[in-house]
């Protein structure tokens, strides 16, 4: 039983030391210019009076969009190709999807399909 | 809105001579408290105020049933900080309706986030009532989750699909549908295939002269399609329907009472027992209405409705909570 738990104890050393090296390197290449890791790009949705604003965004390959829902109804944003789908958003709730991939994703809440938004990835 | 066929006059079986102006008046009235029953071929209203010294013999509608609509349990933001007290005051305005209804229908949106403790909370508040049995629809704040998984758990029993049903009471045939599941992006409300073939099926054995009553939460009429207000395959269900002299579609989804009468069949939708929503087209979107205080509980309501044996069209009447 000890020489289990020194085992768990050693592995747990080494993946914390790991760790704090990944974030050590991460955060020196942050301030790099020319770096190859960027800081991800990031895209707020907001959602009020039964619409999402703005109801057409364009965004880069990799970009995290946030749906905020600012109505005091909740509200989903689900794409209509199964690609996201978000659980219900109540007031100041936020659901957060990254387009990996370029294309076209159209979507809509599914509670009040008739909001409908598109997001244009390129 | 208006429209210029002549669907706003009330099928005239009895050759009565019952027009148009007369119904539109009797229903105008309702908004006062107003009880509107045919009698031989005569449509009468009759004020709430005075109903004590009505006959028994005018009061004698054999099947009297009560719809509330809309409760949103666990909504609690400005349009309603209280939805359970406005709910009890409905059930206690029920309560006291001159003739007691023998059940209730709740047309949808019973919860607000389809949580267990919203439905459990409205299964407390209508315990007080004195109609012990409840019908249920499911609207789509009901069904936000696994399909619905947590309403048809508790109100799904003997029903079919996503929860639609029917029944019998007293000769009336009831059916409940469900039109808030698999709603498409830019649709409406949808019955779907699976659905409208089994309504098919469940009225097609039934005699013309059977009265039908048939709820589901958004209306199964176009009252608003630019919010949603509508259903896109109703006309299909509707046309299972045609054959028969009486039929009422009651509806819930748009917090407001608005009525339509359309050859033999009268649609009507309820108020919110939790909070009003503005006319067509009168704000930005269909979101809560903020009222005065002193103004929200004339906003709410409750819809009383009684068949009169012998007579075409169920008497509906709508109050309003103050």
């Amino acid at each position: 039983m000890r020489r289990r738990v020194c085992i768990a104890v050693v592995l747990a050393g080494l993946l914390v030391g790991m760790e704090g090296s990944r974030t050590r390197a991460g955060a020196e290449a942050g301030k790099s210019p020319a770096s190859a890791q960027q800081k991800p790009a990031m895209m707020e949705v907001k959602i009020d009076n039964f619409s999402f604003g703005p109801a057409t965004t364009t965004v880069a390959v990799g970009t995290t969009v946030t749906w905020v829902n600012r109505d005091d109804i909740p509200h989903t944003a689900v794409s209509t190709d199964g690609v996201f789908k978000s659980k219900v958003m109540d007031t100041d709730e936020k659901f957060s999807f990254t387009f990996s991939k370029a294309g076209t994703y159209a979507y809509f809440c599914s509670i009040h399909p008739k909001m409908t938004g598109t997001v244009v990835v390129q | 809105m208006t429209e210029k066929k002549n669907d706003e006059i009330l099928h005239d079986h009895n050759h009565d001579g019952v027009d148009r102006r007369g119904f539109l008046k009797c229903m105008a009235w309702a908004g006062t408290g107003a009880l509107c029953v045919m009698q031989g071929g005569v449509l009468k209203s009759y004020s709430m105020s005075r109903m004590s010294e009505m006959k028994a013999a005018d009061m004698a509608g054999e099947l009297s049933f009560a719809q509330i609509s809309d409760s949103h349990m666990g909504f609690n933001k400005a349009a309603n900080t209280d939805v359970a007290g406005t709910l009890k005051a409905a059930i206690d305005k029920i309560n006291a309706l001159p003739v007691a209804p023998e059940f209730l229908l709740h047309t949808g949106d019973i919860s607000h986030l389809s949580k267990p403790e919203e439905f459990d909370a409205v299964g407390q508040i209508l315990k007080g009532a004195s109609a012990k049995e409840v019908f249920y629809v499911p609207g789509e704040h009901d069904v936000l989750n696994d399909d619905g998984k947590e309403y048809l758990e508790r109100f799904g029993k003997g029903a079919t699909g996503s929860g639609w049903y029917s029944f019998e009471k007293k000769g009336v045939h009831f059916v409940g549908l469900v039109n808030v599941m698999n709603l498409k992006a830019g649709g409406l409300g949808s019955l779907g295939r699976e659905q409208l073939e089994w309504l098919e099926k469940d009225v097609k054995p039934l005699k013309s002269s059977t009265p039908i009553v048939v709820f589901a939460h958004i209306p199964l009429w176009s009252v608003y399609p630019e919010w949603g207000w509508g259903t896109d395959d109703s006309a299909q269900a509707l046309g299972y329907l045609k054959k028969f002299g009486s039929v009422t579609v009651l509806n819930g989804h748009i917090h407001q009472t608005m009525q339509k009468v359309e050859g033999s069949v009268t649609f009507h939708t309820a108020a919110s027992t939790a909070f009003p929503q503005p006319a067509p087209g009168a704000a930005p979107s269909p979101g809560p209405m903020k009222v005065p205080a002193e103004q929200l509980r004339s906003l709410l309501g409750i819809t009383d409705v009684k068949l009169v044996r012998g007579q075409q069209a169920l008497a509906v009447v709508d109050s309003s909570l103050a």
